[in-house]
């Protein structure tokens, strides 16, 4: 494989007080991969996440996407560069419907300034026409099309999944990043969102996913990283990491150890 | 006959004075969820600032400044606007009971330079020397209130359908996701920040209108008039009337303002004479009970917020 980066984390550290929750962590992430990112609990998994996407300034090191340094830099900005990321506990606008929380997401939408409903009625609706068309689509395209006028609030937590991936689709972002996106979702939704997620990566976009679920990285990550106590353990391909005793040990096999 | 019609008159041109300010504050609390528990301050600076422009020259404060009615409203509204631009940009990071508090202490602090400031505004005994619009064409009497009647629910319709269009657009739908979730909208690529203070400037320039009409309705304007009692009858008008629903705003501000008026009457009526003394207080009282039973029993108020859905082919 061509190595072709298109998110660098090089010695990330985030550090709480004399904490190290993430230390001096460097890794690439290839475009058009599909990379797993496990590690047993307070790992360090998440804040590596929010580190990258933006909801958590580094201590130290530096995060470069796609060649620009957006280390620190804000989540809007970081959604602007081509970034989408999902949430552990799923975080809809629960009081509106899964429509709406979807056609917010496209960007620079003249009605979203104080001015655009009065002085660009038509240029607005226009606009409103071509975003709705859009996100109906995606929200057919993650089987969502049933709950479009739902409260969001009202879905199932395996739906809130899909609906988080639908809103950051519109913003067709080159690489996404899911957190737990399997955990509590039943076995039906968790394959719907399986097949969406390959598809999309069909289609060229890179995906950075944390999972507990030893199974789900196996089968459908490469290559899969592992932390452990902030730093990186393993890096290799998924049939590497089967047979690697330091992941098995430290992650894996903690069970027979103990 | 005369006289119970012209109560309805007056009553009516308070209810929708008030009502205009429950529409500025559902734009703040029921579509952006900004807290403002200083209402009173932006309702104040409207009214102040509209009776300083449009007022007759006065030896003991500055001002008045004698402009025309509409001018001076709409100086009213731009002194409103830009309390509300400054404490804005000084709460930019704080949320709900954080801004709450901080703007609570905002219109205590302006009640109290109201009260105190005489070379501002005339101090404890009020600002006077406003004439009312078109006074000496309508006189005094009914048919004055009626005419104001007339204006005052013009604008009261003008200020809805602005609230309508606006919060039907994305903008809208911009200040109730920031309202639900701030920290995923800006994952979606959204700078909150401009668009909260927006809304609590756009929210506050129309309680300013709604001062600047209720400072002509009386042609006097004293710190009485903004007392904190006026913040909690408004924020009961949108909880009863249904937050982030701009008919139920409306509608609360009548209910509320019905309720607080007959309650008055009828304590002072039929109180027993030693407790008198005491019907303001209990008066408040109630409008505490109101907010509070509303709350656990219909939070969502009577007229609850409407989801938004897809119409195909319309808007």
């Amino acid at each position: 494989m061509v190595k072709d980066a298109i998110l660098s984390i090089n010695e990330v550290s985030c550090h709480f007080g004399s904490f190290k929750a993430v230390d001096k962590v460097t890794v690439e992430i290839q475009r058009g991969s599909i990379t797993g990112l496990i590690g047993p609990n307070g790992a360090g998994k998440t804040t590596l996440f929010n580190a990258i996407a933006g909801g958590l300034k580094p201590t130290s090191g530096r995060v470069t996407l796609n060649g620009h340094d957006v280390t620190g830099k804000m989540p809007e900005i970081l959604f602007s560069f081509g970034l989408g990321r999902t949430f552990q506990i799923p975080r809809p606008f629960a009081r509106m419907s899964v429509l709406e929380n979807v056609m917010l997401a496209p960007q620079a939408q003249i009605g979203e300034r104080l001015i655009g409903p009065f002085l660009y009625r038509r240029l607005m609706q226009n606009q409103e026409d071509v975003i709705r068309k859009r996100a109906m689509e995606v929200i057919d395209f993650m089987t969502l099309a049933p709950l479009a006028d739902h409260p969001a609030g009202k879905i199932s937590g395996g739906q809130m999944k899909l609906l988080e991936l639908a809103r950051i689709l519109m913003g067709d972002p080159q690489i996404i990043l899911l957190d737990e996106p399997a955990a509590g979702v039943n076995p039906s939704l968790a394959g719907t969102l399986i097949q969406k997620i390959e598809e999309l990566n069909a289609e060229g976009k890179t995906f950075l996913i944390i999972e507990h679920d030893m199974d789900f990285i196996m089968r459908h990550c490469n290559p899969v990283i592992a932390l452990t106590q902030g730093h990186v353990a393993f890096q290799g391909t998924p049939e590497q990491a089967q047979s690697n005793q330091l992941l098995l040990d430290a992650y894996l096999g903690a069970k027979q150890d103990v | 006959m005369i006289g119970f019609l012209s109560y309805l008159v007056f009553f009516t041109t308070i209810a929708s004075i008030l009502a205009i300010a429950a529409l500025g504050l559902n734009l703040q609390w029921g579509n952006t969820g900004l807290f403002n528990g200083g209402v009173v301050a932006f309702f104040g600076a409207g009214a102040y600032g509209t009776l300083l422009l449009g007022g007759a020259p006065q030896s003991d404060h500055i001002g008045g400044f004698d402009l025309l009615y509409p001018i001076a409203l709409l100086g009213g509204m731009i002194v409103a606007g830009l309390l509300a631009w400054i404490v804005g940009i000084l709460t930019i990071r704080l949320r709900h009971d954080y801004l709450a508090i901080s703007t609570f202490g905002v219109a205590v602090a302006f009640e109290n330079l109201m009260r105190n400031a005489q070379w501002l505004a005339g101090g404890a005994k009020g600002l006077r020397g406003f004439e009312r619009p078109l006074r000496e064409f309508l006189g005094d009497g009914f048919l004055y209130n009626v005419s104001f009647l007339i204006i005052v629910l013009f604008i009261l319709l003008s200020v809805y359908f602005f609230l309508e269009l606006l919060v039907s657009s994305p903008f809208g739908r911009l200040l109730r996701a920031i309202r639900e979730d701030e920290y995923a909208a800006r994952s979606l690529g959204k700078n909150p920040t401009n668009i909260r203070l927006t809304a609590f400037v756009v929210g506050s320039i129309v309680m300013g209108l709604a001062g600047g009409l209720y400072g002509a309705f009386y042609a006097f304007v004293s710190p009485q008039d903004i007392l904190p009692m006026l913040t909690f009858q408004i924020w009961a008008m949108l909880i009863v009337g249904g937050a982030g629903n701009n008919k139920g705003a409306i509608f609360g501000a009548f209910l509320i303002w019905a309720a607080w008026t007959s309650s008055g009457w009828l304590l002072s009526r039929f109180a027993p004479i030693e407790t008198q003394l005491y019907t303001g207080s209990i008066q408040y009282v109630l409008i505490g009970v109101v907010i509070v039973t509303m709350l656990l029993w219909r939070p969502q108020g009577l007229f609850p917020e409407r989801l938004v859905i897809s119409q195909p082919g319309e808007r």
